[in-house]
């Protein structure tokens, strides 16, 4: 599972663009630039996951971090994800495990053809960040043979009991210091440098409090962001190569202006195909979203005037709307505290009790689960998660079902068919509420 | 007068005795309702029982603090799985919702507690259904470590250690559940030697140990207590080393990836029906998992600790830094002197599953002969698989000699 940022495909020209979607195109073709450049320029890269990833502390030593979720899930949006999978799948992978997997191993084996057309480097050191998701190990595990360079696991513990206690902290914590530190030292050739890593912190803190703010605009009547489709653009900084950076500062502050003029306005979220007209229906939505089909699932929705408020998937890169932020005078711990806060780290209750909130506090007229076959992180549960929030929400939950980067699991009659039959049930509430 | 007995005589009754314990065994096998731990409960008033889902646990901590340690294992293919369906989307594996039924069906009502061991994000999260449809039960999440530094994983793993001896302990009354930890390790290791008996025997004698039994005599273990467990596989032992049989020119197999969910037993049998002695596999392997003892001097905790951290037997769910798996699986045909290898996984299984592309691999290099497939709990038509596994067999007695 992960969250990323998707720049706009080519041949989407015309498509309305805002300041800070361009901005963000342009960050993301310097970053995959720079992915793509660093063998000849003498850079090593590591490839880590999104959530929970130690983004800081990589950029400190000078490296280059590599998301395996971000090019798979940017494939997909490029049509490519479906080859690589049949090419993993001819290798010997099941059809039944996580397709984010054999679209990684599948771009792998044909090359390493990056989403920006250029080869990705091999990895020089594999950062296992084993956060939220049990898969990340065999992954990398996977990696390691075709790749036959080291690995460093991170074992961020899970928060079975509904809480980050402190043996959890220090375990991570320790981790860091007498492992990972040593590990990236090593490929880098460079030492430790806490003061680097410091600033880094601050900066993060700083695009962290902007992104909060992006996201509780959703609370306005009319909502001025899609905090789902919408949402995983404005997270794709943040969670990825970016925290930590000025840049990254710079697009919160350009997205937060974007979005104030909007409230101003009384204007809902821009979607592909322009700004939304009127907002009929606010939805809490839980899950990752289909990346094959992303616009024409993006269009179900915004076609109903459907607009998501609050998701739980914009968390799994971390819950900064709780009060997390990444503390420079304590690095290290806070670097722990932030792997074990993630979305997918939480228990189910856990899980249960933030959606509540989220219906509630964001006065969503439904609430939504979007279930991928993929990813047993998010997906084992959700059945019940559904019920216990509509037990304690007093709404009723819809439930939708694809996958990630599998077209072969996207139905978008099924789905049309599914969400418009859920959003008439909401009418007909609404109907029968206002007739009593 | 009486007539004189000879040695036909004590065979026969030597394989009387041994069929009855093997019925006692798969009389509890087919006991989902708990009835062997109900009874238990009843012979030991305050007494608590404690459930715990595949692949490992210290049952040690638990029996140190007083509870029976039992193992779930879902609702194999005699549970008809109705309201655990509507608690699963229909590609996620079968032990969990088989297991669900099982407690909304109130079978699992004997238990006071459970524990969900990190064996994958679909046990993971089972633990918070637990916690969600079962607000009276103790449940508990146990994180076995990934990080096999003493200082740093084992610190971690002893802390939880001692969270779930104090927990349990705090329940049951025993008031001094450290002291009677030493014990219980000398129980639960004279039990994995045992069992480690049962498995060398198998690989000098399959045919006097055939492992539809064995199963059945291991998974006793997992509703009796340890020492009536270890008097029962010590008798098991005892009466196979006397069986007469006669081998059979089977194909010697080691068998991997059934280490969760379990096979019905006819799947099982019918592996052995179509040709194949399995002398190695990882069904039950918790009950293995530690290879060394575990007993002996020093604080019984820090014992347990280092005894997993330096475990032995490869698991697919725990980390394996070294690389070494494949190589590990390989060195298990030579040591076994298999013939072949069969890769069984559940379906949905994330750990069997994405370990299958690397073991083909490296069984490819190694020039061993393999076979796969997928199964659940409750697969029933066992006839597609009963050819392949045949076919496989076979082609090993035919071929593989000149191969």
């Amino acid at each position: 599972m992960s969250a990323g940022p998707a720049p706009q495909p080519a041949r989407d020209a015309g498509v309305h663009k805002e300041k800070s979607m361009v901005l963000q195109k342009d960050m993301l073709a310097e970053y995959f630039e720079r992915v793509t450049t660093s063998p000849k320029a003498g850079r090593k890269v590591v490839y880590t996951f999104v959530p929970g990833n130690l983004t800081e502390l990589i950029q400190s030593f000078d490296l280059v971090p590599v998301y395996p979720e971000i090019n798979a899930l940017q494939n997909a949006m490029r049509k490519r994800s479906d080859s690589f999978i049949a090419e993993a799948e001819r290798a010997g992978h099941s059809e039944d495990v996580c397709t984010y997997v054999k679209c990684d191993v599948g771009m792998s084996i044909g090359g390493n053809i990056g989403p920006s057309g250029e080869p990705i480097p091999p990895p020089d050191l594999l950062l296992l960040s084993y956060t939220g998701c049990f898969v990340f190990m065999k992954w990398f595990e996977n990696l390691r043979t075709m790749y036959r360079c080291p690995v460093v696991m991170l074992h961020v513990p899970y928060q079975g009991e509904g809480m980050v206690t402190p043996e959890m902290r220090d375990y991570v914590v320790r981790q860091i210091r007498t492992e990972l530190i040593p590990a990236l030292e090593k490929v880098s050739g460079r030492p430790y440098d806490e003061e680097k890593l410091r600033e880094r912190l601050r900066l993060s803190a700083r695009a962290e409090d902007g992104l909060v703010r992006a996201l509780a605009s959703a609370k306005h009547r009319p909502s001025p962001i899609d905090a789902y489709f919408g949402g995983v653009y404005y997270v794709g900084p943040i969670f990825t190569a970016f925290r930590g950076t000025q840049g990254c500062v710079d697009y919160y502050d350009c997205l937060n202006e974007e979005i104030d003029e909007r409230i101003r306005a009384r204007v809902g979220p821009v979607t592909p195909e322009g700004p939304l007209g009127e907002e009929r229906y606010r939805l809490v939505v839980e899950g990752p979203p289909n990346w094959t089909h992303f616009r024409e699932f993006w269009k179900l929705f915004y076609d109903q005037g459907a607009v998501v408020v609050a998701s739980s998937y914009t968390k799994v890169g971390g819950l900064y709307d709780r009060g997390f932020r990444h503390d420079p005078d304590h690095p290290l711990e806070t670097l722990a505290d932030y792997c074990l806060g993630c979305y997918t780290n939480l228990s189910l209750p856990s899980r249960v009790e933030l959606l509540t909130r989220y219906v509630r506090e964001y006065e969503a007229d439904g609430f939504l689960i979007h279930s991928v076959k993929s990813c047993n992180s998010f997906s084992a549960g959700q059945l019940l998660i559904m019920r216990e929030v509509e037990q304690r929400s007093g709404l009723a939950g819809g439930f939708l079902e694809s996958d990630l980067v599998d077209s072969r699991y996207f139905s978008a009659a099924n789905l049309k068919n599914r969400l418009e039959s859920y959003l008439q049930m909401i009418e007909q509430k609404r109907r029968g509420g206002a007739a009593a | 007068m009486s007539e004189s007995r000879g040695p036909g005589d004590a065979t026969r009754d030597g394989e009387a005795r041994l069929q009855a314990l093997v019925r006692r065994c798969r009389d509890l096998h087919e006991d989902t309702a708990l009835t062997a731990v109900r009874e238990w409960k009843e012979r030991h008033p305050g007494a608590w029982a404690v459930g715990y889902l595949p692949i490992y646990i210290p049952a040690e901590i638990l029996h140190a603090a007083g509870a029976l340690p039992v193992g779930i294992q879902g609702g194999g293919d005699r549970t008809e799985v109705i309201r655990g369906d509507a608690y699963f989307q229909s590609y996620i594996c079968r032990l969990p919702r088989s297991t669900v039924e099982l407690g909304l069906a109130g079978k699992l009502d004997a238990l006071d507690g459970m524990i969900f061991p990190a064996i994958c994000d679909v046990i993971r999260n089972l633990s918070g259904i637990w916690t969600l449809l079962f607000p009276d039960r103790y449940v508990r999440f146990l994180d076995l470590p990934q990080n096999f530094d003493p200082a740093v994983g084992g610190r971690f793993y002893r802390e939880q250690l001692e969270a779930l001896l104090s927990d349990v302990s705090a329940q049951t009354g025993v008031a001094n559940p450290r002291e009677r930890l030493r014990a219980s390790l000398e129980l639960f290791d004279a039990n994995r030697a045992l069992i480690r008996s049962l498995h060398a025997a198998r690989v000098e004698a399959p045919e006097r140990i055939p492992t539809h039994e064995a199963y059945l005599v291991q998974r006793a273990g997992h509703l009796l207590p340890v020492d009536e467990h270890n008097a029962l596989l010590q008798e098991y032992l005892d009466l196979a080393s006397h069986r007469e049989a006669v081998l059979q020119d089977n194909a010697r197999v080691v068998l991997v990836g059934a280490f969760c969910e379990q096979p019905p037993l006819a799947l099982i049998r019918s592996l052995e029906i179509a040709g194949c002695y399995i002398v190695d596999d990882d069904f039950l392997l918790g009950n293995r998992l530690l290879s060394e003892p575990v007993g002996g001097d020093g604080d019984p905790l820090d014992r347990l600790v280092a005894a997993f951290l330096r475990r032995g037997t490869p698991c697919s769910s725990i980390y394996d830094p070294e690389g070494t798996r494949v190589e590990q699986l390989v060195e298990r045909v030579r040591r076994t002197r298999a013939d072949g290898v069969v890769l069984a996984a559940p379906s949905f299984c994330d750990p069997a599953l994405l370990d299958r592309p690397d073991y083909q691999k490296g069984l490819e290099r190694a020039a061993i002969p393999f076979t796969a497939f997928k199964y659940a709990e409750n697969t029933g038509q066992l006839g597609a698989i009963r050819e392949q596994v045949g076919t496989f067999a076979e082609s090993i007695r035919l071929w593989g000699e000149t191969a």
